[in-house]
């Protein structure tokens, strides 16, 4: 039983990043802009995020610090959004291009500002936010192991966010609008909806999320900042196809993904499984090309947003 | 004939000229990415002067000058371009089917890893075919990775933007664990050195591009890079093949109407973008600079660093040569820039800036064209 609890706690922290990236993508993507700049975004975000933790960690109380660290991370990676939307909707270029410059310009400023400043390029941080039983809850049998033992408060903070994803999505009238301007830009504009606002909207959204699962990703797996996110902003992306772009089903994969990833790096301390003779890197493997094959099978019918990657001319209707 | 009415006519023909020149793609492009360039430039002098201005001038004159600084650093030049010319070739030539090849990394990882098997285990070859095989091994390897991103986008539709980041992870982890089991040093925990006639010949590159006796890292490789630059365009620009890729690159629906089978276009176009960053690996690791794989779990940067040199290029197999060798010599300019204790990757900074604006370039080279057609 332990294994189970231990097993379902470590696909909480490698899960929780995907689903609330791959669902920031789902935002920027439903509005008819594509984001791959994702994973450049995390590192901004987790960057700032950690670089407050490191210098107010001591002076603050743990879970505020933590707290505001999120903010932070969320500022941040709005404001790295709107040079990607800068250029994919203002300048109608190459989506694609302004999401590889991104990413390219992510690790390096975070590299070279940590020189500068620390000397170094990690930025350490004390793990403090771990909570170890949730009040009340995680005292009952079964149910609390499981979901509210060995945790952070950024667990439940992404379960919020599926639930308000979804519920704007298809609930609000800014989502409809959102969903028609990715879908059919021109029929969105003809009837008064600002499409270029609505995109606005999408990648500023997709933008504070990934720059809050930077931050969701690095604290419980690591002790420190190393300007990478370990391509999990990628992965975020494989797991918003794979979820066809509806957020109950990134749900799914997002907790599909994350339980190879976590059997990956945790199936040495499962007794039966570390007695089969695989190689840790066929482990490793697994996530990646289990999401080839299940891609492979589902992709036929794909229901990607139909004006997605497409630069909205409003001359051009 | 009045000698006014000649210089006119004179003047009327090189106006024309010089519409040509201007209206020309070419020239539109270069205009674009040269503007790109200096903005990024700026950014990186703005970033220097921010970080610590008392040095910046001098870091700045580093990245500026320091590739042309003396022989060995241009042969450094060379050899740091060749593994980002070839990854750079394999985007451009996905590029221009329609296909973005996020996938070079897994592809050039494995032509690497291909290539110094074939370089260890078969020592049975001897002389040059030793090199020439681990060549041809790299190629194959680096074309079955680009193959299967292909295969899957043509026959289910699968979008080869995730196949091939999935691939990359796939390529990472596996040529670690083959590593491990085939050709290990377990000392330095990478891969065991080939034997001397394994490596690419030095042509006398290194000894041309060398400060007295402390020789640079360039060899033949540079000149394989630029044939098959060549090759390619001569592939792209002038046969019916390549006619058919591009085809499908700018409308695919409209190539399948003028009878194009753009699923083969695909497939063959993923493969051939594969074979060149596979080669890419080949080229980089049978340098003979003592350079092994190193087993850890991080993704190939050539094969990522590629995106930028062939967006730079705007996707032409010639220009690639360029934007790698200027790729290149930035980055040679970054180790120099240490000196005046500045991190490195100011020049990330610089080239992403670049990247950025070049995005922004190609609305600018739309505007340059249309500018010429209405004068």
């Amino acid at each position: 039983m332990s294994i189970l609890y231990f097993l379902v706690q470590q696909t909480m922290f490698f899960s929780i990043p995907l689903l609330i990236v791959a669902l920031g993508g789902m935002f920027s993507e439903r509005g008819g802009v594509v984001n791959i700049a994702l994973e450049g975004i995390m590192i901004m975000g987790a960057f700032a995020g950690i670089l407050f933790i490191n210098t107010y960690q001591g002076v603050l109380p743990g879970q505020p610090v933590l707290i505001i660290a999120i903010i932070i991370s969320v500022a941040t990676g709005v404001l790295v959004s709107l040079t990607h939307a800068y250029a994919s909707i203002n300048m109608k270029a190459d989506q694609v291009i302004s999401g590889t410059a991104i990413n390219m310009f992510a690790p390096a400023f975070a590299i070279y500002v940590a020189r500068m400043l620390r000397t170094v390029q990690q930025i350490p941080f004390v793990n403090e936010f771990r909570i170890e039983s949730v009040p009340y809850a995680g005292s009952i049998p079964v149910i609390g192991p499981l979901f509210f033992q060995n945790t952070y408060i950024t667990t439940y903070l992404g379960l919020i966010i599926l639930l308000a994803s979804s519920f704007v999505l298809y609930k609000t009238k800014f989502g409809l609008r959102l969903r028609s301007c990715g879908e059919h830009p021109q029929a969105a504009d003809s009837v008064g909806i600002n499409v270029y606002k609505m995109r606005y909207a999408g990648v500023m959204i997709s933008g504070g999320l990934a720059g809050l699962g930077g931050l969701v990703f690095i604290i419980p797996t690591s002790t420190n900042f190393n300007a990478t996110v370990s391509g999990y902003g990628f992965l975020a992306l494989a797991v918003l196809i794979f979820g066809q772009w509806k957020p109950s089903r990134i749900l799914l994969s997002a907790f599909f993904f994350g339980l190879l990833k976590a059997t990956a790096s945790s199936y040495s301390g499962i007794e039966w499984l570390k007695n089969i003779p695989i190689h840790s890197n066929v482990y490793k493997m697994m996530p990646y090309i289990v999401t080839l094959i299940v891609l492979a099978f589902t992709s036929k019918k794909s229901q990607a947003p139909k004006a997605e990657g497409i630069p909205y001319d409003k001359g051009g209707r | 004939m009045p000698k006014g009415r000649g210089i006119r006519r004179i003047t009327t023909v090189m106006n024309q000229k010089l519409k040509q020149i201007l209206s020309l793609n070419n020239s539109a492009s270069l205009i674009s990415s040269l503007m790109a360039i200096v903005v990024g430039l700026a950014v990186g002098f703005i970033v220097l002067l921010v970080s610590n201005p008392s040095q910046a001038l001098g870091g700045f004159g580093a990245i500026l000058a320091s590739g042309f600084g003396d022989r060995k650093s241009m042969g450094q030049v060379l050899y740091f371009a060749t593994p980002i010319i070839m990854t750079g070739l394999s985007v451009a030539f996905a590029s221009r089917t329609g296909l973005f090849n996020i996938g070079a990394s897994g592809q050039f990882i494995a032509g690497a890893y291909a290539a110094i098997v074939v370089g260890v285990k078969c020592t049975f070859l001897p002389g040059h075919t030793l090199w020439i095989a681990a060549l041809i091994a790299a190629m194959a390897a680096g074309a079955l990775w680009g193959l299967v991103p292909g295969i899957l986008k043509a026959m289910f539709n699968v979008n080869e933007v995730i196949s091939c980041i999935m691939m990359n992870y796939i390529g990472m982890y596996l040529v670690n664990f083959l590593i491990t089991i085939t050709v290990f040093d377990s000392l330095k925990n990478q891969t065991m050195r080939v034997p001397a006639n394994a490596n690419m010949p030095k042509m006398g590159l290194d000894a041309i591009f060398s400060n007295g006796a402390n020789v640079s890292s360039a060899n033949s490789g540079i000149l394989v890079s630029i044939i098959m630059a060549i090759v390619l365009f001569i592939i792209l620009e002038k046969t019916k093949f390549g006619y058919e890729l591009k085809a499908c690159g700018f409308n695919r629906e409209a190539a399948k109407y003028a009878g194009i089978n753009e699923r083969s276009s695909i497939i063959s176009s993923m493969l051939i973008a594969g074979a060149m960053a596979g080669l890419g690996g080949a080229l980089l690791y049978l340098a003979g600079s003592g350079k092994g794989i190193d087993v850890v779990d991080v993704l190939a940067a050539e094969g990522f660093n590629g995106i930028p040199v062939a967006l730079l290029a705007l996707n032409n197999p010639i220009g690639v040569i360029f934007s790698g060798l200027f790729i290149s010599y930035l980055t040679v300019g970054g180790f120099n820039m240490q000196l005046y204790s500045f991190a490195p990757q100011v020049i990330e900074i610089i080239i992403s800036i670049i990247i950025y604006f070049s995005a922004f370039a190609l609305v600018l080279k739309g505007l340059l064209q249309r500018g010429g057609k209405r004068r």
